[in-house]
């Protein structure tokens, strides 16, 4: 009863959504017409008329809304209103693996270095670990991402040439055989990935730093140093357990953000994501792109907080009976 | 013409490629071993472009970097040479009738489309007809609107009547040719050839990964000669410096450098021993437009003062590391239609005080600014965003006119804001932009009084009824000589009235891998000879 209630509610919520979606993009000035043709001299009036037919911008505004709306509803997001006029769909799908799969390695890698980074400093506090992995990390988060993708270009990719500078795979990667295609792969990656992950490394560390010292405070773990366990036990098996509940929730919060991506680490790194592609669709006032990334961004996080409203549900049975 | 809106993207187009007259200062380096060995197949190019093209179906594309790929795929009726001047393409030549009515192409035979059909007078009427119906959502329809009749007589000859000479006629046939056997009777908008081309040129398509490569191989049927390079592979990389550091790692070939890569970071022996560089004007221009509409500046003697107060030597020696020369009117230097004896305005601060002191600038308030009826000097220049080169030209403008008394403001404007909310509605006082031209110099469209309303492209509202005359005089004859008259006129109008303050023409800066042998640059660029490219035996890397 409680999930159908919690479905339920998430139709009025998407309709919302795509009408909020929808105005915001439209009252951008200009539109893709203008975009593709304007200041070339051999584009007649007419011909600006009959691409605005073409894409349906001669209708009315609520019109297109309903036009669009319907398609959604259908799952059809309808045609890129870029020259090429394929399906949104198509151009999201060839797009979203890459972003995916990029970011899932760089969470686990900010996950797998954080708690550890965090374990550390907060058992080291005070002391020349904890403040040298402090400074160490809010380096990592002041440093301009585009200018440590440039050093590191040139160092490892000009100077050493031990990795490929750009792109996602060699040239003639094509021919190569299913182990040697994943290590060129893999090189590709090194670079990007490192260069996401260090910069949200000092908020991950320091909240579980935080998380780590309170529980450390708690009486419990002076119980359990008082029934003589080792240090090691304390802190990994009592302590650990209950410090990691706070970034687990931080970690459901990340799912929606995995299939953004960022426009400058891409264009840097000549990874055809799923950033490029909505902020090339922004400039070009490329509506269908623009609102169907938006439409399935906010459907991810509606869909993510049900997740976890379930879940809190199935933890607590006075959510369920409320 | 088209308007450019990257300055950093000046967009490499191989077919309707750019022009020369080696530039002052430095000549284009050659490569040493170039004479040594004689060409052989094999290997590949790889050239490094900023934009991903958006559809291989050139009369559907608006952007460059579609061009430029579709231009290796398909050919056109006529082309322009490595002199630019106008020599037959798929058309083995062409006669226009002495009224300058009709123009009869006589087609080569022999030649075949990339799936091995023959290549017919049936494929030009159906590039004909879908450009001009008005369900094709297409850019170039309005040179072919001129056409009156279109018929042919036989398979390999094309006869195309128009009711009035019109110049651009003959180099609006070198649109690519589609093929008619693939589209006919389809829906051009939702055909695969967008992203699986067919066409007749020295290259076939092999495969595009969105984002990342466009991959093409050489067409052995080519009726000029199959190409020595087996592939021609286009890598998009969005980032200059990326692209930079890719080619000095040796993962391209080619590219397009920044006045500032050409001048300060590629001038190291073992670069110049692994690349060369080349060097020649590019085909567009730097302005600085006044609206006409907007009472400072119906005074001609405003706009001349303006420009005697900016010094264009020190634009292009600061923003572009002096990778360009100073333009003086609407026509690059090189051009069959530059005339050269128009007289420029000169840098000259003084001059500029008089003409202003002249029009009833003369007093300046406490803080150095020329009052008029107790108001002050001052307006805006407004350019777009995302182009660096015009910012700082806009700033060094704007110290230059302190100097004089003036006070400038500068403005920076998204693309589409820029476009709708003040292009259109004729809301600036200056705007900052660039021309980027076409071979032929019809220039109907930014010029003529006609074309001043919103959306047009005379937005800055230039009206002379001499230039409306001449310009259409220059469209209305083939005769050069006729033309050229008309053309120089325009220009001595324009560098006298100073509607825009050209300021500069940059160079185009190509760097090719040494490897690569047979480059020539030409008026043309360094694309016109590319089937010709090779790179020696013992060289190849691919």
């Amino acid at each position: 009863m409680y999930l159908l209630k919690r479905i339920l509610m998430l139709i009025p919520l998407m309709l919302g959504i795509t009408l909020i979606t929808f105005t915001v993009i439209h009252l951008a000035p200009g539109e893709p017409v203008e975009m593709q043709m304007a200041m070339n001299p051999k584009v007649g009036k007419d011909a600006r008329e009959r691409l605005r037919k073409f894409y349906g911008l001669d209708r009315p505004l609520h019109e297109q809304y309903v036009t669009w709306v319907g398609k959604l509803a259908r799952l059809d997001l309808g045609r890129s209103f870029s020259p090429d006029n394929r399906p949104v769909l198509d151009k999201i799908k060839e797009r979203l693996p890459v972003t995916l799969s990029l970011n899932i390695i760089a969470l686990l890698l900010e996950f797998g270095l954080a708690i550890p980074i965090g374990i550390m400093a907060a058992t080291h506090r005070d002391t020349w670990l904890d403040k040298g992995i402090t400074v160490f990390v809010f380096v990592g988060f002041a440093v301009p991402t585009f200018w440590l993708a440039l050093l590191l270009m040139y160092f490892f990719g000009v100077k050493l040439n031990w990795l490929p500078i750009s792109g996602l795979h060699s040239l003639g990667s094509d021919n190569f055989g299913t182990l040697r295609y994943l290590w060129d792969l893999a090189k590709h990656l090194v670079m990007p990935v490192m260069v996401a992950s260090f910069g949200s490394l000092a908020g991950l560390s320091r909240y579980m730093r935080s998380t780590m010292l309170n529980v450390i405070g708690q009486d419990y773990i002076t119980t359990a140093r008082a029934k003589g366990l080792s240090e090691r036990v304390v802190i990994y098996k009592h302590a650990l357990r209950n410090a990691l509940l706070p970034l687990i929730t931080l970690l459901g919060f990340s799912i929606p953000g995995l299939i953004g991506g960022s426009v400058i680490f891409e264009t840097i790194f000549a990874i055809p994501g799923m950033g490029q592609l909505f902020y090339q669709g922004a400039m070009s006032r490329d509506y269908p792109v623009v609102m169907g990334i938006l439409v399935i961004g906010a459907f991810l996080t509606l869909i993510g907080n049900l997740i976890a409203d379930v879940c809190y549900a199935l933890a607590d049975p006075r959510i369920r009976q409320s | 013409m088209s308007m450019s809106r990257g300055g950093r993207a000046v967009v490499f187009l191989l077919a309707a490629c750019l022009l020369a007259a080696c530039s002052s200062g430095e000549q284009a380096p050659f490569p040493v071993s170039q004479v040594a060995s004689s060409p052989v197949a094999g290997d590949a190019i790889v050239e490094g472009t900023i934009g991903e093209a958006s559809t291989l179906i050139p009369i559907l594309a608006s952007d460059s970097a579609s061009h430029a790929v579709a231009g290796q795929i398909y050919n056109g009726l006529v082309k322009y040479d490595r002199n630019l001047t106008i020599t037959g393409d798929l058309a083995e030549s062409f006669e226009i009738s002495a009224d300058g009515l009709t123009i009869t192409f006589h087609l080569r035979r022999g030649v075949t489309w990339h799936d091995g059909a023959p290549f017919t007078s049936r494929d030009v009427l159906y590039t004909y007809r879908v450009i001009i119906d008005p369900k094709t959502p297409t850019a170039y329809a309005e040179d072919f609107k001129q056409v009156k009749s279109i018929s042919s007589p036989d398979d390999f000859t094309v006869r195309v009547t128009y009711d009035k000479p019109f110049a651009p006629a003959l180099a609006s046939w070198g649109t690519n040719i589609l093929p008619a056997h693939l589209l006919e009777g389809q829906d051009i908008t939702k055909s695969p050839l967008a992203r699986k081309p067919v066409g007749t040129g020295p290259y076939r398509f092999k495969e595009w990964i969105a984002g990342q490569k466009i991959v093409l191989d050489a067409n052995p049927a080519y009726f000029e000669g199959r190409p020595y390079l087996d592939r021609y592979i286009y890598r998009i990389i969005p980032d200059t410096s990326t692209m930079y550091m890719e080619m000095k790692a040796g993962a391209i070939d080619l590219m397009n450098l920044t006045p500032v890569q050409y001048a300060r970071q590629t001038t190291s022996r073992l670069f110049t021993s692994r690349f060369n560089k080349f060097r020649y004007p590019s085909s567009g221009y730097l302005y600085m437009g006044y609206n006409l509409r907007h009472p400072l500046f119906g005074d001609k003697r405003i706009r001349q003062a303006i420009t005697a107060a900016i010094d264009k030597k020190e634009l292009i020696h600061g923003v572009l590391f002096g990778m360009g020369q100073k333009a003086h009117g609407p026509i690059v230097p090189g051009r069959w239609a530059y005339n050269p004896d128009v007289k420029d305005i000169d840098y000259n601060p003084k001059h500029a005080g008089e003409l202003l002191a002249s029009a009833g600038w003369k007093e300046k308030n406490a803080d150095g600014i020329l009052v008029k009826d107790g108001k002050p000097f001052q307006f805006t220049i407004l350019t777009n965003q995302g182009n660096q080169q015009r910012l700082l030209s806009a700033q060094i403008i704007q110290q230059r006119l302190k100097y004089v008394g003036i006070d400038v403001k500068i403005r920076i404007v998204e693309w589409a804001t820029f476009l709708k909310e003040y292009i259109d509605k004729g809301k600036f006082e200056v705007v900052m932009l660039a021309w980027n031209i076409s071979q032929d110099p019809d220039m109907y469209d930014v010029w003529h009084s006609s074309k001043t309303n919103a959306g047009e492209l005379n937005f800055i509202g230039f009206k002379n009824a001499e230039v409306d005359r001449l310009l259409v005089e220059g469209r209305g004859t083939f005769d050069i000589e006729k033309r050229k008259q008309a053309y120089f006129r325009i220009q001595e109008i324009l560098a006298e009235e100073q509607p825009y303050t050209f300021l500069y023409v940059p160079d185009a800066l190509p760097v090719v891998s040494a490897r690569i042998r047979g480059v020539e640059p030409a008026p043309a660029g360094i694309g016109h000879n590319q089937i010709k490219w090779y790179v020696p035996k013992n060289e190849q890397v691919y």
